[in-house]
């Protein structure tokens, strides 16, 4: 499997990045109030957002939560029930697709069964006006860039999944559009493809200047290509920040548990110093006693997030080391170990999911351990 | 689009301006009523000339909706949703619905000739202009082309077959005067001909036309499904070898003219059939009569339609899970209580969809009542016989029309409801090893004899068809000659070169010219309906559903009448006409188009006609360039069926076929009923003959769909992750 070759790979000619870059003071895609209703189920309540030209956005949620419904408002496969859509600075909203300056890579791919690859790549110029001879050279071009010169004469059906991919991404940039969409385009590889295609298409992206907005539940991808991601649930924005914001400044309890594993711990801020806020876990003192950025939250109870590879267990007793636990689970995979612990937090038990690097002095199923937590990991949320 | 608007917009005035407005004596050949009869000459010039010269000034009006198409595509400029756009759509909408809506009015309120190809193409081009109005408005996502093949769609069914069905509703309640009669409607529809129960209480010797249609398709529905039952049983269930030979079989039906296996049934069961003089002279059974009436008819539907049911019941057997068997075994089931308690219930939905299939196909049958029936008569027959009998009461058809289509309708609604989304034998896609469990004795033995019995009548039928047509009069004397396909199917050379003088030759020339015109336009109209159908969500989809299913649902018989009714005087005057033949075949047969597309549309995966949208194809051309090169199948199927049946049809088109215009099925029914029986078989042979050469013909010139190795190949990305390549 040869990577795709990107400009600094550059054994191919490129032409010159597509045009987004005209006016970075005007989104490529901006959304203004938008909702999807279908009978009488809304689908997407009122979003607003807008998208930076030559950045990749993730809409990012779980199944149902509107993500997809809102990429195709953004490529005119479905219209908006109400509401203002952006391409550009330019009014799409009672626009076809064909009428947009968008293209999409469909989670399918949607190759077009009956075609070579090079008509496939070139449809999009033919049924756009150009000449056969120029579309075809065009295509040729596109086809190179990502790897596949040579199998110009194919037909989709006589390529493995990661080649269908990459014809399905030449046939949506050769028109040059102005945001490309991708539509879960992983979701149809198997795991070893998946982490080489999603770095392929951060590249070309990068490369290109490329406006990408990108769906997919899958959180780590998300993480791994995106300048931004929207979380998404119930048809609302969840959380719209940069992965860094995601992971390390939750908005509430659904985006901390989202994006990465999180333990909810209930706690207790009891005063201020500074940008740093002074945090009790149970009665406990010593590791759970915390200074965390506040968040601008009242003194009162509130939620931790606590990332399972901080917490800290060890084997003790002494209440100042930490809150009692006692290991109800164990397992060792390979390079680290995962364990569930019972804490009694509140006057009920709270079970705890732990992975600790120390595999070579691991604990026991019914051990009494005592919990702490390390502070980068954990963070107040929202209650 | 400006520019379609102005091909169209062009297209409006040639309508009003060349176009013959009227049947005039321009239009040769199809048009109604040819040069041959004399039109006086204005009736066929241009609506405005007929309006400015010969008095008719209400056909001015006809350019108001031209004019105000012109305003609309002078609102110049303008982004869609804005203020331009919306005045454009304003006076398009205006232009469309307008012109549409005179047309009806005038053609309805004024005594005039016959609508002609001007109104026509007036029509067409209100529409399509009234379709852009509406798109610029947002319909259909602004898709002019949706837009406007639904409103022809719509429009062509509503006029084709709304309009007849209406017609025959209405003249059920006039007299054959036209008054109204609503008392007479009573008395007609509940008339002792129709329901009398003479023959069961005694008071008569025979019963009412609806018991007696009610009563045999019941009959030949009970025994089609079990003689279809029991070949699905041998085809899925044993281990026989031939099942390429009833796959074979099951297309005889397909190109079968319906009352060929009648009259192959008089030539074997009749007075002087093969089959009772070996029996008299063998056993001294006497001869009789007994073949014509219920019995020869139902044995002839039997015949025709088990292969129907036997492709339902294949289906469903195919899908029951052995693995449901397996677990009745293993739970000590012997193979009797396992197919008594797991199998049939399994496939009892399966049983009555057959069932009402043969049900319907029984009530609409007309060819072997007609030449087999005798004194029984069924509704289709009573319908023909009411039209061009001595009592030519037309009302009296309409009535019998009306019964019979509340009878295919309820059964066919009954289909549609009771069974439409129940089945218990989904094949999921999951993986379903498993042995299905071998037939019980019993059952095995007997479904074997009913085949048997079947195939060998069958090979019968078939062998006397063939064999018969080479016989002076088979059964009567066997001498081996060519004069019936000399007396149909004769070359003659004379001073003038070759000259067809065969007898069969015109009709066959008329068939086939009909049959071949009526293929692209069925399958065009069934393929985009089923795009429709399967692609577009637009407001009143469910009831364009409802309605395009309907007409699947209509005896040809009734079909026939309702033309006559409808189509027999102005506005729309075309009885006697090659058209009508053809607008016959192509609504008639549409449906077969809509199912073969939507069966392959639901095939393919809708994110390939999304991908085409967002390259920036439109409708128009994702259709052109993705979705038909995919539809290849369904459009060969499409165009198969249209032609055959076409040919083979004899119900609707035996009410329109004129000298003029005679079509073959027509001509044989008119040589059988007058005893034929040599040349009506001869010209069937050939028929048949024809019919396969076309399947085969056609099936080679559209080819297959190229998607690579694998023919199976959709969805993409699953099958072909597996060829690395």
């Amino acid at each position: 499997m040869t990577p795709i070759r990107t400009p600094s790979s550059g054994t191919t000619t490129l032409e010159p990045a597509p045009a987004p870059a005209v006016a970075s003071a005007r989104p490529a895609v901006e959304f203004r109030s938008v909702v999807k209703r279908y009978g009488a189920f809304t689908a997407v309540h009122e979003l607003t957002f807008s998208i930076e030209a030559g950045t990749l956005v993730t809409l990012l949620g779980p199944s149902g939560c509107g993500k997809t419904t809102t990429l195709r408002m953004i490529a005119g496969l479905e219209q908006a029930s109400s509401g203002t859509i952006l391409i550009g600075g330019e009014n799409v909203t009672a626009r076809s697709a064909a009428e947009r300056d968008v293209s999409m890579v469909f989670q399918s791919y949607a190759l077009f069964p009956h075609m070579t690859i090079l008509d496939n790549v070139a449809y999009g110029l033919t049924v756009g006006g150009m000449a056969k001879r120029a579309a075809l050279e065009a295509a040729r071009d596109k086809l190179a860039l990502v790897g596949l010169a040579g199998l110009e004469g194919r037909l989709p059906s006589e390529l493995s999944g990661g080649q269908q991919q990459r014809v399905a991404v030449a046939r949506a940039i050769v028109l040059e559009p102005r945001v490309l969409l991708f539509d879960e385009p992983l979701s149809n590889l198997d795991a070893k493809m998946r982490r080489q295609v999603r770095e392929d298409i951060r590249q070309l992206q990068q490369s290109l200047k490329l406006t990408v907005v990108y769906v997919t539940h899958d959180q780590e991808e998300a993480l791994a290509v995106s300048d931004r991601i929207i979380v998404m649930a119930g048809g609302r924005i969840a959380q719209d920040g940069t992965p860094r914001d995601l992971y390390q400044r939750p908005a509430s309890r659904f985006i901390a548990d989202f994006i990465g594993d999180a333990n909810i711990v209930p706690a207790l801020l009891e005063g201020r110093d500074g940008a740093l806020g002074r945090v009790r876990v149970g009665m406990a003192t010593g590791m759970a006693a915390l200074a965390l950025p506040h968040r601008d939250l009242a003194d009162g109870p509130v939620d931790l997030a606590v990332r399972p590879n901080a917490i800290r267990l060890a084997l003790s007793q002494d209440p100042s080391d930490g809150l009692p636990g006692r290991v109800q689970f164990a397992a060792y995979l390979g390079d680290h170990m995962e364990y569930e612990v019972a804490v009694a937090l509140g006057g009920r038990e709270v079970m705890l999911f732990a992975r600790t690097p120390d595999v070579d002095a691991p604990l026991s199923v019914g051990d009494a351990v005592s919990v702490g937590f390390a502070p980068r990991g954990v963070t107040i949320v929202p209650p | 689009m400006k520019r379609h608007l102005g091909f169209w917009l062009a297209a409006g005035w040639a309508a009003v301006l060349v176009l013959p407005w009227h049947i005039g004596g321009v239009w040769p050949v199809f048009w109604p009523g040819g040069p041959q009869n004399g039109p006086s000459a204005g009736d066929g010039m241009p609506a405005l000339i007929q309006g400015l010269l010969l008095g008719r000034p209400w056909l001015l009006a006809s350019v108001l909706p031209l004019l105000a198409a012109l305003a609309g595509l002078r609102a110049t400029g303008g982004a869609k949703g804005g203020a331009d756009g919306r005045a454009r759509s304003a006076w398009l909408t205006a232009a469309g619905a307008g012109g549409l809506g005179w047309l009806l009015v005038e053609s309805l309120a004024v005594t005039q000739p016959g609508l002609g190809l001007g109104a026509a193409a007036y029509a067409v081009v209100c529409l399509v202009l009234g379709a852009h109005g509406l798109a610029l408005r947002g319909w259909c996502k602004g898709d002019v082309f949706i837009v406007a093949s639904i409103g022809l769609v719509l429009g062509s069914i509503l006029v084709f077959v709304g309009f007849p069905v209406v017609t025959i509703l209405l003249s059920a309640v006039q007299d054959n005067d036209g008054r109204l009669t609503v008392v007479g409607l009573f008395d007609k529809l509940t008339d002792s001909g129709i329901w009398g129960l003479g023959c069961v209480l005694g008071t008569g010797s025979t019963c009412g036309v609806a018991w007696n249609t009610l009563a045999l398709a019941g009959v030949v529905g009970v025994l089609t499904t079990g003689t279809g039952l029991a070949f699905a049983l041998i085809a899925v269930r044993t281990g026989f070898r031939y099942k390429a030979a009833l796959r074979l079989a099951s297309i005889l039906p397909v190109i079968t003219p319906p009352f060929v296996i009648g009259l192959a049934i008089i030539l074997l069961f009749g007075r002087a059939g093969v089959v009772t003089d070996l029996l008299s002279t063998l056993f001294d059974i006497p001869r009789s009569r007994w073949i014509y009436g219920m019995p020869g008819v139902a044995m002839a539907q039997i015949l025709a339609f088990t292969p129907i049911s036997f492709l339902v019941l294949v289906g469903v057997l195919q899908g029951v899970s052995p693995t449901l068997e397996e677990a009745s075994q293993t739970l000590r089931a012997t193979p009797w209580i396992t197919f008594r308690t797991v199998t049939l219930p399994l496939i009892r939905p399966g049983l009555a969809n057959a069932f009402l299939i043969s049900f319907i196909e029984s009530l609409a049958d007309f060819g072997n009542p007609l030449v087999l029936g005798g004194n029984f008569d069924v509704l289709s027959t009573k319908i023909f016989y009411a039209v061009v009998g001595a009592a030519h009461d037309q009302g009296r058809a309409a009535v019998l029309a009306i019964i019979l289509l509340s009878f295919t309708l309820s059964a066919f609604l009954a289909q549609r409801r009771w069974l439409g989304r129940r089945s218990y034998t989904t094949v999921a896609g999951k993986g379903d090893a498993g042995l299905p469990s071998p037939l019980p004795p019993g059952v095995r033995i007997a479904a074997s004899a009913v085949a048997a019995l079947w195939t060998g009548l069958t090979v019968l039928v078939y062998g006397t068809i063939l064999v018969g047509g080479f016989m002076k009069s088979l059964g009567r004397d066997n001498t081996l000659t060519l004069i019936h396909y000399q007396t149909a199917f004769g070359i003659e050379t004379g001073p003038n070169g070759w000259w067809f003088s065969g007898s069969a030759w015109d009709s066959l020339f008329t068939t086939l010219g009909v049959s071949l015109v009526a293929m692209p336009l069925t399958a065009a109209l069934g393929l985009l309906t089923a795009y429709l159908l399967v692609r577009q969500s637009f407001l009143g989809r469910g009831a364009f559903e409802f309605l395009t299913m309907l007409s699947f649902a209509i005896p040809g018989t009734v079909i026939g009448v309702s033309y006559i009714l409808a189509f027999n005087t102005p506005p729309l005057e075309l009885t006697g006409t090659g058209l009508i033949l053809i607008i016959a075949f192509v609504f008639r047969n549409m449906p077969v188009g809509i199912r073969a597309g939507i069966a392959t549309l639901s095939q393919i995966d809708k994110s390939l006609d999304e991908a085409s949208l967002t390259l920036g194809a439109r409708s128009f051309t994702t259709l052109r360039r993705v979705i038909l090169p995919l539809l290849r199948p369904a459009i060969v199927t499409a165009m198969v069926y249209s032609f055959v049946r076409a040919i083979t049809s004899v119900s609707a088109v035996i009410f329109l076929v004129t000298a003029k215009y005679n079509l073959a099925t027509a001509y044989i029914v008119g040589r059988a009923e007058v005893g034929e029986y040599g040349l009506a078989i001869a010209y069937s042979s050939a028929l048949i003959a024809i019919m396969v050469v076309a399947l085969l013909a056609i099936q080679l010139l559209v080819g297959e769909r190229r998607l690579g190795r694998r023919t199976a190949a959709l969805p993409v990305s699953t099958s072909a992750s597996k060829v690395n390549a």
